[in-house]
């Protein structure tokens, strides 16, 4: 399937943290980047979306101004994130993928390091940590070796810990991932927070539901590319109906059944373990289908995702 | 530019220092039970030894023989402390616990968590080797003023395996050549490095390897601060000596800087 063309980006405003144009990151003969414009605005939840590898990450690290682009321009906070990076660092918060927290110190030794890292004040770094402790729900934790807290508490400690900084903008790459669903629902509350507090949330994730809840604005990325830019309802407004009809049949059935159900709805897409029906009204899809003698061993009407989006754009599934 | 006041190496001391202040009761202990375990060993037994056979008082620059291993101690010390924190931590702090990566989303930059390690290795190699001086002062044939140019020498030569390791290291994919480095490195130069016995006694090609490695002219210069009654200090060779080892940590620390900035900032 072509890529969609991306709609022109607008002129640099004031209000804009991150301006990036034809933003490349190659490795080697590898191309990660591919010549990307984004921009990003004070105050908003933006999102990276896509799957693993379609440079996601590499563009954050840009954004983070600890890696260089190898082609193009970035400019976060007007600054040109090629000769201003630590000044760049200085004003923003980055949650890593990978944890980097010092798991053999306290909780609010991290907080302190951290902060002194941004040369704050002793007295400063204390004040904060408790403030953030507070904030992180970890207060109770302070002085807990890392290395003993859950999975879901050293998610909130690094956030916490990007935060000592009073940053800006915070970078967050795949902040939910490996965290179970009550986990992940308290960090979407602080993040949420933060948001409300005026703070800039630039996130990837490859959980649609992570990008419906938070971001006000994403772009969908595939192999490199921007393959579509806009808000959640916008995206599924433009690439998909407002239902969808999931549909399975016996084993090996979905293939036969699909060729019957030809024409009903707006789209079908075959999958290997069900058919997608594309229809503004699902229960009239579903309807349909019984009239035409087909009897599904299970049947959902459903509301479109960024998943339908992201599968229309690309022909994949996120998940692949 | 915004005004930083604490130089960024100072600031990555700090996080050393939080790290260290969890085992450093253990770490002390160590370097003061390891010293006085050689210093009786070596000194009763050895010692007795040596300075019952009258030849070697020439050769010994005519102290006793703990006297003169008095000096190679402290300089191993820092040999083998500062090579040791300088492959697993970091190792850890690229690859493990990933402390660098934690820095480098900061202001802070590779050079300053390179000279962020070498001061600290430095106030490691300090803390260690004045341990050491503080036995050596327990006993009358090593007791003297000397003792402090001694534990600054043998700094430098902490220095001097510090950071061509921390270069090795950050370059190591896994961990398994660091055992290699301590067994065919620094315990052959442990052994072989002049502070047992002078290197003159070894084979020419021996003698020149030892030589050639920065540990000897830490002991040299060490040696000729502590003797009893030993000649007037010859402070260009002194400078020399240190020098040499200079290169080590000047060369290993601009590579260290070179391909840290490459793990870090890719």
């Amino acid at each position: 399937m072509p890529f969609v063309s991306v709609p022109p980006v607008m002129p640099p405003t004031s209000d804009s943290l991150i301006v990036a144009r034809g933003l490349t990151k190659r490795f080697g003969d590898f191309t990660a980047v591919d010549g990307i414009d984004v921009e990003v605005h004070r105050g908003e939840a933006f999102g990276f979306l896509g799957p693993n590898g379609a440079g996601k990450s590499s563009t954050m690290r840009m954004i983070g101004c600890v890696s260089s682009p190898s082609d193009g321009s970035m400019h976060v906070f007007g600054l040109d994130a090629a000769t201003h990076g630590a000044q760049i660092r200085a004003r923003i918060g980055v949650v890593p993928q990978l944890d980097t927290l010092d798991t053999e110190l306290s909780v609010k030794e991290n907080l302190w390091l951290y902060g002194r890292f941004f040369d704050l004040p002793r007295a400063e770094c204390r004040r904060r940590a408790t403030e953030l402790l507070e904030f992180a729900q970890l207060t109770d934790r302070a002085d807990s070796i890392v290395d003993n807290l859950s999975g879901g508490m050293k998610r909130r400690l690094s956030i916490a810990r990007s935060l000592i900084n009073e940053p800006e903008l915070l970078l967050l790459d795949e902040p939910t991932t490996g965290l179970d669903p009550q986990a992940r629902h308290v960090l979407w509350d602080r993040l949420y927070r933060l948001k409300q507090q005026g703070v800039t949330l630039v996130l990837t994730t490859h959980y649609m539901d992570e990008a419906e809840q938070l971001c006000d604005r994403l772009v969908v990325m595939d192999q490199g590319h921007i393959v579509a830019e806009g808000s959640p309802r916008d995206l599924i407004a433009r690439y998909s109906t407002r239902e969808v009809l999931e549909l399975r049949f016996a084993a090996d059935g979905n293939e036969a059944a699909a060729a019957q159900l030809a024409g009903i709805g707006d789209r079908l897409e075959l999958l290997p373990d069900r058919v997608l029906i594309y229809a503004d009204d699902g229960e009239t899809a579903l309807t349909e289908t019984h009239h035409r003698g087909l009897s599904p061993e299970s049947a959902l009407v459903r509301r479109s995702s960024l998943e339908d989006v992201f599968l229309q754009l690309t022909g994949r599934s996120l998940a692949d | 530019m915004s005004h930083l006041a604490t130089p960024g190496p100072l600031r990555v001391v700090s996080w050393h220092a939080a790290l260290y202040r969890r085992l450093w009761r253990v770490n002390v202990l160590s370097s003061l039970v390891q010293p006085l375990v050689y210093m009786l060993g070596l000194g009763v037994g050895v010692g007795t030894l040596v300075d019952r056979n009258t030849a070697s008082g020439d050769l010994l620059g005519g102290g006793s023989y703990v006297a003169f291993v008095a000096p190679g101690l402290l300089v191993t010390t820092t040999m083998v402390l500062a090579s040791g924190e300088s492959m697993w931590p970091v190792m850890a702090g690229l690859r493990w616990s990933r402390g660098y990566h934690g820095m480098a989303a900061t202001p802070l930059s590779a050079t300053d968590i390179v000279l962020g390690h070498a001061v600290w290795t430095t106030v490691r190699s300090l803390i260690a080797t004045g341990a050491v001086a503080c036995v050596l002062a327990l006993f009358t044939d090593t007791r003297s003023w000397g003792l402090i140019p001694a534990v600054v020498a043998a700094a430098f030569v902490g220095l001097a395996f510090a950071m061509p390791l921390m270069a090795y290291s950050i370059d190591a994919e896994m961990d398994g050549g660091f055992p290699a480095i301590q067994r065919f490195v620094i315990t052959p130069l442990f052994l072989f490095g002049g502070a047992f016995y002078p290197v003159t006694l070894l084979p020419a090609a021996v003698e020149w390897v030892a030589k050639a490695a920065p540990l000897w002219h830490g002991v040299v210069v060490a040696r000729a601060f502590t003797t009893p009654g030993g000649a007037p200090i010859d402070w260009l060779a002194v400078a020399g000596h240190l020098g040499y080892t200079l290169l080590f940590s000047v060369a290993g620390t601009l590579v260290a800087v070179r391909r840290l900035r490459r793990r870090l900032y890719p």
